[in-house]
């Protein structure tokens, strides 16, 4: 149970406000947490429980509900053979979170990515640019209400025949 | 009347465009040049079993050595301006082949960074279906390609600046 996961505990006595869910799926464990403190958080999953690997930052748009997005970090560490999976609650009004490269440097072109796809603000990131799209680029693609065929285009509306 | 043949069978007699027209057609110089899935098609049409060789047909490593691009994969929409420096950069008389779906139309990637067939931007001469079309259809193409340079007329007189290459329309 995700209770009894290691992380989980230490993480609960440490940022006990911070935490919104617990959730265990097929023995993944993930963290839902408020964005506030996230830059504290990760630096307590890294120098105190090893998870020394950032795997991936991502982001998802659950559009329609509140808060908008959440940002999901995968992370693994690497002595322990162990991941962990925690999530930031990012709203549609104030859409940015502050950056993890500090934390993990690797974090710098993953965080790049969420913002060019959907719009999320690092703060204090060194470099925040597009790093897909064209510089140019109108709107942030992934996100659910952006157009699939570009907002230049007629919508697919199925086949014709 | 006719034509004094003194040397025997030794020369023989044709319009100057029917030359040029049969060497271009005989040293088609692609340039090396893949996108995608189709890009390893082409690859594969130009190793030793289907052997593009034979056709005269030799990849170029620069565009300035090339008079043929095979536009081989999805283009999308941030590789665009590349394809077209590329294009720019290779010598007249150039040609253009889209191979497989994708460059036709865009093929199944109908969305926002993928533009919907290489046509919109470069003048296409053949277009090859297939995803991806198979070394043997790529083949046809290039010989269709071959085809559309022999109609060519004015070939030689265009060179060297009298009067326009005319292309005749597909039959």
């Amino acid at each position: 149970m995700a209770e009894n996961n290691r992380a989980v505990i230490k993480l609960k006595e440490r940022f006990a406000a911070d935490i919104v869910e617990v959730k265990e799926f097929r023995g993944e464990v993930t963290v839902t947490v408020k964005k506030e403190n996230i830059v504290e958080i990760c630096n307590f999953l890294k120098t105190t429980l090893a998870y020394n690997l950032l795997t991936d930052v991502t982001a998802v748009d659950y559009l329609g509900q509140e808060p908008r997005f959440l940002v999901v970090y995968n992370i693994y560490s690497i002595p322990n053979k162990d991941r962990l999976r925690v999530k930031a609650q990012v709203s549609e009004s104030d859409c940015s979170i502050d950056t993890v490269t500090k934390v993990w440097s690797t974090a710098d072109w993953l965080e790049r990515e969420v913002f060019d796809l959907f719009g999320i603000t690092f703060n204090n990131h060194p470099d925040l640019r597009r790093i897909l799209m064209t510089d140019d680029w109108v709107g942030h693609p992934l996100r659910k209400d952006y157009p699939l065929q570009g907002p230049d285009r007629e919508p697919y509306k199925g086949r014709l025949s | 009347m006719g034509v004094d043949n003194p040397l025997g069978d030794n020369i023989i007699t044709a319009s100057l465009d029917s030359l040029v027209n049969w060497s271009r057609k005989s040293s088609i110089w692609p340039m090396t040049f893949g996108l995608a899935c189709c890009a390893i098609e082409m690859m594969a049409t130009g190793a030793s079993h289907n052997d593009l060789d034979r056709f005269g047909i030799i990849f170029r490593a620069s565009p300035r050595q090339a008079d043929c691009i095979i536009i081989a994969g999805t283009v999308t929409k941030k590789m665009l301006p590349v394809i077209k420096t590329v294009y720019e950069q290779m010598p007249e008389p150039k040609w253009v082949v889209a191979m497989g779906a994708c460059a036709c139309s865009g093929g199944i990637f109908d969305t926002y960074s993928v533009v919907q067939g290489i046509d919109e931007a470069l003048p296409v001469d053949v277009y090859i279906p297939g995803c991806p079309p198979r070394p043997e259809a790529l083949l046809f193409g290039l010989m269709k390609l071959q085809d559309k340079i022999m109609s060519e007329r004015n070939s030689f007189g265009s060179t060297i600046g009298l009067g326009e290459r005319y292309i005749p329309e597909a039959a």
